[in-house]
């Protein structure tokens, strides 16, 4: 599996999708600057989390404007496989790619912890090493993760499967299973195609026994066995 | 002197001329003052210029000097083997082997951030970042160390906001897991909280970049954010006490940009991966006079800078104020001649600004141009060599008595009693403060936020580093020898409990006004303790800050030596955790318990009595105690292990139950009293092992001469076997997360 990590000034968790990417297929990502025109051929396409631009103007809104998101998005229109995680979620739904937006979380603070996520369906390239229902722990740290969308949409997503992850409880662990408010407990989504997937949560950092949890794995393995 | 001019006189900036009365509001005192007169009447012929004033007031604060604690700083062990550079650079480093080091410093923010608690401890974070990448480090972990008032101060809860908040606004943003802390309250802090924070960095050993300048001629180069007017003034705040008018003080304090502060990490390591460097400051306190002086002055040369080329946010901004600013995100590098383009063109990429603003020179003065004018002319020397030096009056804290635990019986059963303890807000979970930091981004956590120490691995390697940060305040002001022993023992014994061995540590002086006797004297205890206790357990001091003044109205804080310590795991899978993991463990108390119930927890939260001496400090009992402990963890013979501090015993079991989410049944602790229960004595750790190798824990620990008591079994859902029945792990979860978030809601 051939793939490329995008990275933009701000961005903090390029190397670590990389490190999982590597790891998981055996061969290094390419590095790819926001303002490059050009993208490797690649099977898949990295928009990792952090803080792109600083976050200013609105998390996503400078980096979905960049030259390299540009040919993100015509790659994606050709079927490539896209991912963005955390601010990659908000910056694929900057450029369109992905419908609704990510606000404020409802606590108004930034939380980082180890949440419950519901795998809705195994049946796409990111998820297909899960199983639908399965309940899996994976860490976020966002301070803008509440999903919005309007009705219409929320309907559409709901009706054609495209809600890729909710949060859901998990035994023991405290708080609200929603940490941030997010319209019907959605944590990640497809687009239209499913080839397009953005998520709240690091798979990345529950990837390895020293994360003390590898429930993530299963997503870059996912990945693997679909495009390899 | 260069008169040619290129702005017309009138509008030149106006300079006011130089009186005492200037000189005082600088913080100069009268005969510093005059000192600076004759020095300059010396070199110069003539009065010194309102930016030379500027510049001999910062250099000559304490925050830049540390005229008060320098004499004292010296008695700190600052040497070993493994050390590779001690105080006196932008951070400590430390050798951790294969050509790797670490390098790590604690700063405070402790003024800025009672002012302004977003924008203080934001900038805190930024300024300790950039003291570790500045030597070529990245950084790949943040701690804190937090004190506020007590909670039913009204200022409080906003501080607690705020700091936390700033916090991780900033270490998030940047990219860099916060990775744990601590936090206490207490009403000494009401007039001045303390926001202490450290980060520790990696970088190749053979690849540290320091600040000392060499080379006549070479450029000197200025990179990261433009020059404002915030911050003038700022170390000179910091070195004064607060009265009822702190709030006018707002406008000194800095603003953070975490952003740029990323791009300058990245773009400073893609630099320092070349060798075109040849010495780099950031710039911190005191801004462009402070890095420019150090950089210079360390070199033993001179240095011309033409400030129009400085980057400036603001138009018509003042020598003087360029030269005070202390404006976030900004560095100062000497570069090697000829490779100016190929590091402009590493800035532009990170879309910083990037200036050649001057040069070294062999004359040992600071020049300074502007305008076609020059603004300073200054022998460098004396910024430094001159500066005072005080060997302030001490007083001894008078010896506090050894109190007896027969003497405070338990006022209610024992269960009720820890459960308020663990509702106390010294323990409550923190939990509300560290979910709002990402302790998680870089993806080397091994243990984060919440247990002794945290562990970080060393990327691309199996070696892991643990980290904490600890201090007793209580037990400084009643004893400062056994205080700054303690703290750095604690640090010692928690790096040990999750089975590093520890390596160094950094320490960060919180004091009040060293001018008082009784305040002096509380420091020069603490460094006494503490250098006995780094020496004992071969555990140096690398760098370190000292943070004085922090009174309001004449009320100072307690004596807080906040320790930062670094210690090594040969593989990061021997860091076992504190909370309990398998039923039929079995559990063991090592170490002896005599009772120390003088300043502890339970005196205070209880029984509402803050009195006594502080628990004694064995350090060779600690070394042996915890050489042991470590022994046993590499050694793969136990299942957690937990060292016991604040709240003794009780809280210690009832600690490792809520980590684990197992409970315990423990034996003879039924008729426990006080002193067995919540006694608070050192060199003490609460394990378990498997009923396989219980046996050799036990033999061991024989062999070493450490008492060992066997105290129960892990397993069920409560711990039981203490007076008033069993306790459900999940009330002592309830009972210890509910306050921190109830009372920041507003609810208590």
């Amino acid at each position: 599996m051939r793939s490329a990590v995008i990275v933009f000034p701000g961005s903090n968790c390029d190397r670590d999708v990389a490190v999982a990417l590597e790891q998981a297929s055996g061969t290094k990502p390419h590095i790819v600057w926001h303002r490059d025109t050009e993208i490797p051929e690649v099977d898949v396409i990295a928009v990792p989390g952090g803080f792109s631009y600083g976050d200013y103007l609105r998390c996503g809104a400078m980096a979905a404007q960049s030259p390299a998101m540009r040919v993100v998005k015509e790659r994606a229109d050709k079927g490539v496989r896209v991912f963005g995680l955390c601010n990659g979620f908000q910056i694929l739904t900057e450029t369109g790619l992905l419908p609704g937006a990510l606000i404020r979380n409802r606590s108004l603070k930034y939380v980082c912890r180890t949440v419950g996520l519901k795998v809705e369906s195994a049946d796409s390239d990111f998820t297909r090493k899960y199983r639908a229902g399965d309940v899996v722990r994976i860490p976020i740290g966002h301070g803008e993760g509440n999903y919005v969308a309007d009705d219409e949409t929320l309907e559409r997503l709901e009706g054609e499967g495209l809600v890729a992850f909710r949060y859901a409880a998990v035994e023991g662990e405290l708080g609200d299973a929603n940490p941030n408010g997010a319209t019907r407990d959605i944590a990640g989504i497809y687009n239209a195609k499913r080839n397009v997937l953005g998520m709240m949560p690091h798979p990345e950092r529950a990837f390895e026994p020293l994360h003390g949890n590898t429930d993530g794995r299963a997503f870059f393995d996912s990945l693997v066995e679909s495009l390899s | 002197m260069s008169q040619q001019q290129t702005l017309p006189p009138k509008d030149l900036p106006k300079e006011p001329p130089v009186t005492p009365q200037l000189g005082a509001e600088h913080g100069l005192k009268p005969d510093e003052f005059q000192l600076m007169l004759d020095i300059v009447r010396e070199s110069n012929g003539r009065a010194p210029t309102v930016t030379e004033l500027g510049i001999f007031s910062v250099m000559w604060s304490e925050h830049c000097s540390y005229k008060s604690s320098r004499v004292w700083l010296k008695k700190l062990p600052t040497t070993a083997p493994w050390v590779i550079c001690g105080p006196g650079e932008n951070a400590g480093v430390i050798d951790i082997g294969d050509g790797q080091a670490a390098i790590f410093k604690m700063e405070s923010h402790n003024h800025p951030s009672f002012i302004e608690p977003y924008q203080g401890a934001a900038t805190g974070v930024g300024g300790i970042l950039r003291d570790v990448f500045t030597m070529g480090a990245r950084p790949i972990a943040n701690m804190n160390a937090l004190r506020f008032g007590e909670p039913g101060n009204p200022k409080t809860r906003h501080l607690v906001s705020g700091v936390v908040a700033g916090i991780g606004g900033y270490g998030n943003c940047v990219g860099v897991p916060t990775v744990g802390g601590e936090t206490n309250f207490h009403k000494a802090y009401n007039g001045n909280c303390l926001v202490n924070a450290m980060t520790v960095g990696l970088a190749q050993a053979d690849k540290i970049f320091y600040s000392k300048a060499a080379g006549v001629g070479k450029p000197v180069v200025y990179v990261g954010s433009k020059t404002g007017r915030d911050g003038i003034h700022g170390a000179t705040m910091s070195s004064a006490e607060f009265t009822a008018d702190s709030e006018s003080k707002r406008p000194t304090v800095q603003v953070g940009d975490p952003f740029t502060e990323k791009l300058l990490i990245e773009a400073c390591l893609e630099l320092m991966a070349t060798d075109a460097i040849v010495a780099i400051q950031d710039m911190g306190a005191a801004g462009l006079t402070s890095s420019s002086v150090e950089m210079a002055g360390k070199g033993g040369l001179g240095i011309e800078l033409d400030l129009d080329k400085v980057p400036q946010r603001e138009p018509n901004m003042t020598p003087y104020e360029i030269m005070l600013s202390e404006s976030q995100e900004r560095m100062l590098m000497i570069l090697e001649p000829g490779r100016e383009d190929e590091a402009r063109r590493i800035f532009e990429k990170w879309e910083l600004d990037f200036a050649v603003i001057g040069h070294l020179t062999d004359n040992g003065r600071m020049v300074l141009k502007m305008h076609g004018r020059t603004w300073c002319d200054l022998v460098l020397a004396p910024l430094f060599d001159k500066a005072p030096l005080y060997h302030r009056p001490t007083e001894p804290t008078p010896p506090q008595p050894e109190l007896a635990a027969g003497d405070f019986p338990l006022p209610a059963p024992a269960s009720q009693l820890l459960l308020k303890l663990l509702g106390c807000p010294d323990l409550a979970s923190k939990r509300w403060i560290w979910e709002q930091y990402d302790s998680q981004v870089m993806a080397d956590t091994v243990m984060g936020p919440g247990g002794d120490a945290a562990v970080v691995r060393v990327h691309g390697t199996k070696k892991a580093l643990a980290i904490t940060t600890d201090c007793t305040p209580r037990y400084c002001l009643a004893d400062p020898v056994r205080g700054g022993a303690q703290a750095v023992a604690e640090a010692w014994r928690n790096l040990t409990a999750v089975g590093a061995l520890p390596l160094a540590i950094t320490d960060n002086m919180n004091f009040g006004n060293p001018e008082k006797p009784r305040i002096m004297g509380q420091f020069a205890g603490c460094i006494e303790g503490m250098a006995e206790a780094c020496r004992v357990l071969d555990f140096p001091v690398v760098s370190g800050n000292v943070s004085l003044y922090n009174e309001t109205n004449g009320e100072a804080i307690l004596p807080t030596p906040a320790i930062g310590g670094v210690g090594l795991l040969k593989d990061s899978t021997l860091a076992i955790g504190s909370g309990f993991k398998a039923e039929g463990d079995a559990l063991f108390l090592l170490g002896e318990t005599k009772g120390a119930i003088g300043q502890s927890l339970y005196l205070r939260e209880i029984l509402g009595r803050e009195e006594g001496a502080p628990p004694i400090v064995d350090l060779q009992v600690e070394r042996r105690n915890g050489d042991l402990v470590r022994g046993l963890i590499e050694a793969r013979l136990l299942t957690a292990c937990h060292d016991l501090s604040d709240g003794g015993l009780a809280v210690g079991l009832a600690e490792m139950a809520l980590r684990g989410g197992k409970g315990v049944t423990v034996t003879g602790l039924e008729q426990a009293d006080a002193g067995l229960l919540f006694g608070e004595d050192q060199a003490r750790y609460l394990v378990t092992a498997s009923a396989t190798n219980a046996g050799e824990v036990e033999s061991r620990a024989k062999a070493a001469g450490v008492p060992l008591t066997r105290l129960g079994t892990v397993g069920g859902d409560a711990l039981t076997g203490l007076a008033g029945g069993p306790i459900p792990v999940a009330e002592m979860k309830r009972v210890n997360e509910a306050w921190l978030p109830a009372y920041m809601a507003g609810e208590l």
